[in-house]
């Protein structure tokens, strides 16, 4: 299943990760309050993307090899968001602490 | 097919396979396997780090101010043209073009190199300046604790990044020596996209660890 990408694609795609990492960084000098972290996280995930679907072939692969790709990110979202549910829901409730 | 072609397709497939195509997904396939296993491994610490920053948000905007954006983000720059050659490197093998395996290869592993080279000034730099995490840690202004807790987590991050670097360029060394014996054709060349997939993984990790440690607080 050899499926050759045209250099032209591979360029425009390093064109565009170098213009997202100087957008990101420029957008970190403008004070967004909490969006700042939404910002470069979300710039990341494009970035991310990017990389994965055309630079690693994920966009030319079996929808299997997706498959096994996905689950990383959703056991990764599993794992932060249970660690999260935890740290963050602290001293919610005013509770006498026994030590 | 000539006589040639069909001696060198047969003993490109291992005798477990059928064909090109099996094997080229089951190469495929079992790499994508163990970089979810990395993503996993990486994932602890992004947790923890995720954990801190939401306890401690002062703290880690100022630890974030003590790295030095210019240089990451040189590195940055570095490391997805280091990408780049790669995957031309890759469709290099696949059209059978040695030299211009040979040539990307190369590329890619200098470029791997500057990374580090840059990497380790940074840590000079943290040296010089008393910010190892440890007895020696000394940072004047307030919350000093939850600042030196930043300082490990960007050790213990860049430092895990770093280490996969050094194999990565590893990796490409042996790509490199495989293809000055050419024994990476358009046939064979699972062994070049495999080390591809591993090399454009480490890029990932290092595009969420740039705006996550050099970026937090920079509008002050």
């Amino acid at each position: 299943m050899t499926h050759v990408v045209p250099a032209r694609t591979y360029v425009l795609v390093f064109a565009a990760l170098l213009a997202l990492a100087i957008g990101t960084t420029e957008i970190a000098r403008i004070d967004l309050g909490p969006f700042n972290a939404v910002v470069a996280i979300t710039i990341a995930v494009i970035k991310a993307l990017l990389v994965a679907l055309f630079f690693m072939h994920l966009l030319y692969t079996r929808h299997r090899t997706k498959i096994i790709a996905a689950a990383g990110v959703v056991w990764l979202a599993i794992l932060i968001a249970l660690t999260l549910s935890d740290t963050l829901t602290r001293n919610w409730l005013p509770v006498p602490r026994p030590w | 097919m000539s006589e040639m072609q069909a001696v060198e397709a047969h003993e490109a497939v291992a005798h477990q396979f059928d064909d090109m195509e099996q094997q080229h997904d089951a190469a495929t396939l079992g790499m994508w396997i163990f970089l979810v296993t990395e993503v996993m491994f990486f994932g602890g610490l992004f947790t923890g780090y995720t954990v801190y920053r939401s306890a401690f948000p002062a703290a880690f905007a100022a630890g974030s101010r003590l790295c030095e954006v210019l240089l990451g983000g040189t590195n940055t720059g570095v490391l997805l043209l280091s990408s780049l050659t790669m995957a031309l490197a890759v469709r290099s093998a696949q059209l059978d073009r040695r030299k211009h395996l040979i040539f990307f290869l190369i590329c890619t592993m200098l470029l791997g190199l500057v990374f580090l080279s840059i990497k380790g000034l940074e840590y000079f730099h943290k040296y010089e300046e008393h910010l190892i995490p440890g007895s020696r840690f000394a940072f004047a202004g307030p919350d000093a604790r939850q600042v030196q807790l930043f300082v490990y987590f960007y050790f213990a991050m860049t430092g895990l990044h770093a280490f996969h670097m050094i194999i990565g360029v590893g990796v490409v060394l042996v790509m490199l020596l495989l293809a000055f014996q050419g024994k990476l054709t358009s046939r064979r060349y699972d062994t070049v996209e495999v080390a591809g997939l591993y090399w454009h993984f480490v890029d990932i990790i290092w595009i969420f660890l740039f705006p996550l440690l050099y970026l937090v607080d920079l509008h002050k």
